[in-house]
């Protein structure tokens, strides 16, 4: 089961003629995930062909719209490599499209942008992961992002985090102690985003194949305190976290555009705080993450 | 990116928001000249002579001056202030050179208020918060008397309502002890609508005017200006290039960010190299609960090329103050091997005078791990970030 995505999901690249769209749609593909599009306006026609699991040869139709894509093979998830200037109108094109969801690997994105760009997404069907991600995965069935394939494997953590190698540290841990993962999401590390730790959260306390979730927050915002406030009154499975940050100076951006301690608030303390108030059990250094959820189980 | 107030204000008449007559001055003698300026022009009796950095808090550290006596009396200060050290609650205890002054036109001020707009993460949208209590610290007021701050969320596809203006305006009592009530409402509601409009066209991360005046004859100006762009919109700006002050920002971190890096300057002795803003921060959190200080934060980014690293382990090698250095990478699209030919490049050509902890996970560790052995450097590898944070502080301390 998992969350979001699985074996049978079908998926469009934006942006799979460029280079980090050309290099991970590659090794999506080597994972096992169904690339079945992609798009990049202008080389409609075009086939982007990467070996799949067992070397066996993928070929991939490549299309000038979304819309075209999704039409002729079913797409229902998009993953976004398309530079950050052009990366908001590649969301609303692939939720125009009608994709369930939209993976935004991209960086760099105008917050005005993407500010614009969540107004345009109310009352719509589509969810955003994203941007400044490194995307989803479910481990032996669907890779869409940028994560090493590799350091995971099939079980029942799900993994929710607003940074991308601090997620692979997790669950490189949570690997090395034999505990397996349902889905891992890099929610992202910019100040406006889709989907947040309660959207996450509650999706992980609704799947059956989900036992216990780690999540991994980082300075600023104040989205952990939210996340704090669902687990106390929801959540009704095991959580373990880890703030990034604590030795962070207040004032200064650490480099993810979200991660700044300002005016006072959304420091590390506070949510380590807001987080055991609501029964969370923090991990006191990076490197005790994994052991710090296996013994809640 | 910062700009400073008279570019902020600048900007704010390009849109209509009235601002006080002013002239920027490199030297005593421009200042001079300025003031002879203002003074004929506005026949107002006095000039305001302020320090022009990148960081608030400059009346209270001495920055601002008002000056009675005229033109010569205005040299005398801006010789002063020129050169000076200016030590704010925002420019910690070292200060920042004074470089620039704006002389300005003094005005007759009956009240000062506070306007703020910042991206709030929550509503995902504009947050325009205005406050009776102006010209102080706006983070002190929310802390102390947070009702004192009214709020607005700006809906991106419609602007700031003209409700919403009046709602702020009628909020503050805007027109209480004006001559001319009318007059003063109506500027008040032009002066933010133009400035919701200012901060979306000109992707602002944040915009102040603290404070924003009301003058004895129930004018409303805005008396300071501070406005920080968002760097990810910068290549749709290409007029930015100008306003930037690069004596106002650190040298390291404007290099770092020349070469598609995230650095930050911190006080410590261990240098840090890692991959991914969020275990760059763990980095730093986990050398200081091993009783270490990091150096600095350094964030190589996902997909750094051998140069990339190669000039990141320079800056770091050639800081002064750096008695360690800590590599922590957990490569993903990054490859261990790639990190290991920028290591070993940089301290060929540096040399390596302090002790170096390398940790390596992830794609290509294996390869990367037997470089760093061949290369005949005093690496000491180090399992997991634990063992490599607990290794490092201990050679320092050796």
């Amino acid at each position: 089961m998992a969350i979001l995505v699985g074996k049978d999901t079908r998926v469009v690249v934006q942006g799979i003629t460029g280079s980090a769209g050309k290099f991970h749609a590659a090794q999506c593909i080597a994972y096992g995930t169904q690339i079945v599009a992609g798009c990049t306006p202008g080389r409609g026609g075009e086939t982007f062909s990467a070996p799949g699991p067992g070397d066996k040869p993928v070929n991939v139709p490549v299309f000038d719209t979304v819309t075209e894509a999704v039409k002729q093979t079913g797409a229902t998830v998009s993953c976004i490599f398309v530079p950050a200037l052009g990366a908001a109108d590649a969301i609303l094109e692939a939720a125009d499209a009608g994709c369930d969801l939209v993976v935004c690997i991209t960086e760099g994105i105008p917050v005005m942008d993407m500010i614009r760009t969540r107004r345009a997404l109310a009352g719509r069907k589509t969810r955003l992961i994203g941007p400044n991600c490194p995307g989803i995965i479910t481990p032996g069935a669907c890779k869409i992002g940028i994560m090493p394939g590799h350091i995971h494997k099939v079980g029942k953590i799900g993994v929710v985090s607003r940074s991308g190698t601090l997620t692979y540290e997790a669950v490189g841990q949570l690997t090395a102690l034999g505990l397996g993962q349902s889905t891992c999401i890099g929610i992202g590390g910019d100040p406006v985003g889709g989907l947040d730790f309660v959207d996450v959260l509650s999706l992980f306390n609704d799947d059956p194949d989900t036992y216990a979730v780690m999540m991994m927050g980082e300075i600023g915002g104040n989205a952990e305190e939210r996340a704090a406030d669902y687990i106390k009154t929801r959540m009704k499975k095991p959580v373990a976290g880890f703030i990034a940050g604590t030795t962070a100076p207040p004032g200064k951006r650490m480099g993810h555009a979200g991660a700044i301690i300002s005016g006072g608030k959304g420091t590390a303390a506070d949510k380590i705080a807001a987080l055991e108030a609501a029964g969370v059990k923090v991990a006191p250094t990076p490197s005790e993450m994994g052991v710090t959820l296996k013994s809640m189980l | 990116m910062k700009i400073h107030e008279y570019q902020g204000k600048q900007i704010f008449a390009k849109y209509g928001i009235p601002v006080p007559k002013g002239v920027v001055a490199f030297t005593a003698e421009e200042a001079q000249k300025a003031a002879e300026q203002l003074l004929a022009e506005t026949k107002a009796p006095v000039v305001v002579v302020k320090a022009q950095i990148h960081a608030g808090g400059r009346g209270k550290g001495g920055g601002v001056k008002v000056v009675k006596d005229g033109p010569s009396a205005v040299k005398d200060v801006a010789g002063k202030l020129l050169g000076m050290q200016l030590v704010t609650h925002q420019t910690g205890p070292e200060g920042q050179q004074v470089r620039r002054l704006y002389i300005e036109q003094g005005l007759d001020i009956a009240r000062e208020l506070y306007l703020g707009m910042v991206v709030d993460r929550e509503t995902r949208r504009i947050a325009l918060m205005a406050s009776t209590e102006g010209g102080v610290e706006i983070e002190k007021v929310a802390e102390e008397t947070p009702e004192k701050i009214l709020t607005k969320y700006i809906d991106p596809v419609i602007g700031l309502g003209a409700y919403q203006a009046r709602e702020l305006a009628f909020g503050l009592r805007i027109t209480d002890g004006s001559p001319d009530p009318k007059k003063t409402l109506k500027q008040f509601v032009s002066i933010v609508t133009r400035l919701c409009e200012l901060f979306e066209k000109e992707d602002c991360s944040l915009c102040e005017v603290n404070p924003l005046i009301v003058t004895k004859q129930g004018d409303v100006v805005a008396l300071d200006s501070k406005i920080n762009f968002d760097d990810n919109a910068a290549d749709r700006h290409p007029g930015w290039a100008e306003l930037r002050d690069v004596d106002e920002e650190d040298p390291v971190e404007l290099e770092a960010k020349a070469a598609g890096l995230s650095y930050v300057s911190l006080d410590g002795d261990i240098g840090c190299l890692v991959n991914g803003a969020g275990l760059a921060m763990s980095t730093m959190d986990i050398i200081q609960h091993y009783g270490g200080q990091p150096a600095n934060f350094l964030d190589v980014g996902g997909g750094a090329t051998k140069e990339q690293v190669t000039r990141a382990f320079k800056m770091i090698l050639s800081s002064p103050k750096v008695k360690g250095i800590f590599v922590n990478i957990f490569g993903g699209i990054m490859k261990c091997d790639v990190i290991a030919e920028g290591v070993i490049a940089a301290t060929k050509e540096l040399g390596l005078k302090v002790p170096l902890v390398v940790r390596l996970e992830g794609t290509n560790v294996e390869q990367g791990k037997a470089l760093l052995q061949n290369s005949g450097l005093a690496i000491q590898p180090a399992d997991t970030m634990a063992d490599g944070a607990q290794k490092i502080v201990a050679a320092i301390r050796g």
